[in-house]
């Protein structure tokens, strides 16, 4: 059984995304710890990329920041080395295809496995090109997401995926929205009746009103642009907002 | 089908969000290229409003000065907006109509794209979107401007390197957010299947002309046919009709910048690797990272990372070559064309006549060797008087 499934034991789980190395790898390991002991329950990193099509300002800016650093992935890789000492949360890496492809496949997964990353979400690769990457993840999973437009897709999807499904709220780009229009209640029923492996929600979601009520519906929220807008505004003494502010979200979905 | 791949080049690598749009894309384009009456509308336009079929002209003068080949220009710098770009733009106008949409987006570097997806939309009556980079909105302000008269609306992109890549990138974003009545209308052989294949095939149109009108000039196939490479679709327009015929060598001309030794070029296949980016696995410049690297080409047409996928299928099995030509070398053969023909051609076409200028001397009179001619050149005056020193007011 994956390690992810432990992050749906404890009740609704929250899942927080920072992007690797921004504003420093340093940082990055002390807000991952900070979200884990604030009531994470699995965390995200986004390995950065110059040119991120799925996400939106909030995260393309910390991309370029994080580029900026000098992050690379193998020294993502060290930091979740780093992390993978003082904690047992499962980590998933968030990265486009490119960077993989480029450090080859094989190499890839297995350094994920070594270091302790449980599951990888690929946004640019969808269900029909899965199998050039699926065959060389040994132990990592692949993490499947279901979008509004899916509708017929959801059942093959659903029924292939590992780890957990991620539910993408709303049409377009990552960043925060004042008001979620799709029917989640529905999206999750449709893939509820196609798979067992918990279903959390992304995309938008940044205020503890819209957690809890995407919390009664799904198995879990998921939160980047919010967390990454605090490490925006206050750098490297980003860690304690992030703390109080993932403390909220916990609560409100608790 | 073919799945979309080309060898191993090619696929769909996009966000799930897209993946029913481009399913449906794909079948209404497999219906739509079969239907007498799509057809038809498609014929009408190329004849009537995009001035087709584009001339094969004989170049006497070039012909006599090089001491080779006989030179054949083909002339899509002679269609309505200035460029080969109308033929795609007029084929996805049109199939987005069919499949009920009434809004139209499309990236552009130069703005010859844009200006002709512009076009389509106030001739059919879509509503259109352009994304530009900001740095390419300065470097083009008439095309800006242009595009506006034809009623689109111009957004500067601030994303990235503020050039093409960003544009597509922030029109597959836009597409994400918005695709129930709206088309992407790619501008080139890139992009996830169906694009590679749905723009080659509007684009063949120039080599099943030119093979046509070749064989009727000069009673044989020509040694060799040649394009500028951007994104690759006047080049797979030009190659598409003479890949059966096995000797006649195809040539892609590459944006070579400053020089590939240079960190400011755009040769993609001269520097770049295999890769998954803008929705397909093709070659792409790129860092020891997977990321993509930023590209510099006085063209702002060939200053794209990347290549199609057919293009790259075409190199790794060895039927096309694919050469690299400097910003000098092509502002050299522009001046040139302009004094011995009378005829100022796109800088992104003028890389092809640079390259023949290299390998034709060296060919005998019997054979025979056709140019595209991909665009017109005002668009680039103010550009090649800057890069020349000259101080002009428009
Ligand atoms: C005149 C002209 N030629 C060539 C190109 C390059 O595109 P492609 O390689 O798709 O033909 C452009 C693109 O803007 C163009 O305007």
């Amino acid at each position: 059984m994956s390690k992810i499934a432990n992050a749906f034991k404890n009740g609704k789980a929250f899942i927080g995304f920072v992007t690797g190395g921004d504003p420093s790898l340093t940082k990055t390991e002390e807000f991952v710890l900070k979200m884990a002991q604030s009531g994470a329950d699995l965390i995200e990193i986004g390995v950065p990329f110059s040119d991120p099509i799925a996400e939106g300002p909030v995260i393309q800016r910390a991309n370029l920041r994080a580029l900026a650093a000098g992050t690379t992935m193998n020294k993502i890789f060290e930091t979740v080395a780093k992390i993978r000492e003082k904690t047992e949360v499962p980590l998933v890496l968030l990265t486009y295809l490119n960077p993989v492809f480029h450090y080859g496949y094989a190499d890839f997964f297995e350094r994920c496995q070594q270091v302790g990353v449980d599951g990888v979400i690929i946004p640019d690769l969808p269900y029909e090109e899965r199998a050039e990457v699926k065959s060389r993840s040994g132990e990592v999973d692949i993490i499947s997401l279901i979008a509004p437009t899916s509708d017929a897709r959801i059942a093959q999807i659903a029924q292939n995926a590992s780890g957990f499904l991620y539910i993408v709220s709303s049409l377009g780009v990552t960043g925060v929205r004042s008001e979620i229009k799709t029917d989640i209640k529905e999206l999750f029923a449709a893939v509820r009746r196609e798979t067992g492996l918990p279903a959390a929600v992304g995309f938008g979601i940044h205020t503890p009103e819209q957690a809890g009520e995407i919390a009664r519906i799904a198995d879990g929220v998921i939160v980047g642009s919010a967390i990454v807008k605090l490490i925006e505004e206050y750098g490297e003494t980003a860690g304690p907002h992030i703390e109080e502010y993932v403390r909220e979200m916990k609560a409100a979905i608790g | 089908m073919n799945n979309g791949r080309f060898g191993e080049f090619g696929g769909q690598y996009i966000p799930e969000t897209l993946m029913n749009e481009i399913h449906n894309l794909e079948q209404a384009y497999e219906f739509y290229k079969n239907d007498p009456t799509f057809n038809a509308q498609m014929d009408q336009l190329l004849r009537e409003y995009a001035g087709r079929p584009s001339l094969l002209y004989r170049a006497e003068k070039l012909t006599k000065m090089w001491g080779g080949a006989r030179i054949y220009l083909k002339r899509e710098d002679l269609n309505h907006t200035g460029s080969h770009k109308i033929n795609n733009v007029l084929g996805q106008a049109l199939l987005a109509k069919r499949m009920g949409k009434t809004r139209i987006i499309a990236e552009t570097g130069a703005g010859q794209h844009g200006v002709a997806a512009a076009t389509a939309a106030a001739l059919l009556d879509l509503e259109c979107e352009i994304f530009m980079g900001r740095e390419d909105t300065r470097r083009q302000a008439l095309n800006v401007y242009r595009m506006e008269l034809l009623g689109a609306k111009v957004n500067a992109v601030t994303s990235g390197t503020e050039t093409l890549k960003d544009a597509v990138n922030e029109t597959m974003r836009e597409w994400v957010s918005r695709a129930a009545d709206t088309h992407y209308v790619l501008g080139s052989v890139m992009g996830p299947h169906p694009f590679p294949t749905m723009v080659r095939d509007f684009q063949a149109v120039i080599s099943r002309e030119a093979r046509t009108q070749i064989l009727a000039l000069e009673g044989k196939l020509p040694t060799a046919v040649m394009a500028c490479v951007g994104g690759g679709s006047n080049a797979m327009g030009m190659f598409y009709h003479f890949i059966p015929d096995q000797n006649v060598r195809l040539i892609g001309c590459e944006a070579a910048g400053r020089g590939i030794h240079t960190p400011q070029n755009a040769a993609t296949i001269a520097n770049g690797e295999i890769g998954v980016f803008h929705g397909m696995k093709s070659y792409f410049c790129q860092d020891s990272e997977g990321q993509i690297a930023p590209v510099y080409s006085i063209s702002a047409g060939l200053d794209y990372p990347g290549i199609g996928p057919e293009h790259a299928h075409l190199y790794k099995t060895g039927r096309a070559q694919y050469v690299p030509v400097t910003d000098d070398e092509a502002v050299a053969a522009f001046e040139l064309l302009a004094r011995t023909e009378g005829i100022i051609c796109a800088v992104e076409s003028a890389h092809a006549v640079a390259y023949a200028q290299k390998i034709v001397p060296g060919m005998s009179g019997d054979d025979s060797v056709i140019l595209c001619l991909s665009g017109r050149g005002d668009k680039d005056v103010a550009a090649i008087a800057r890069y020349r020193g000259v101080d002009i007011h428009e």
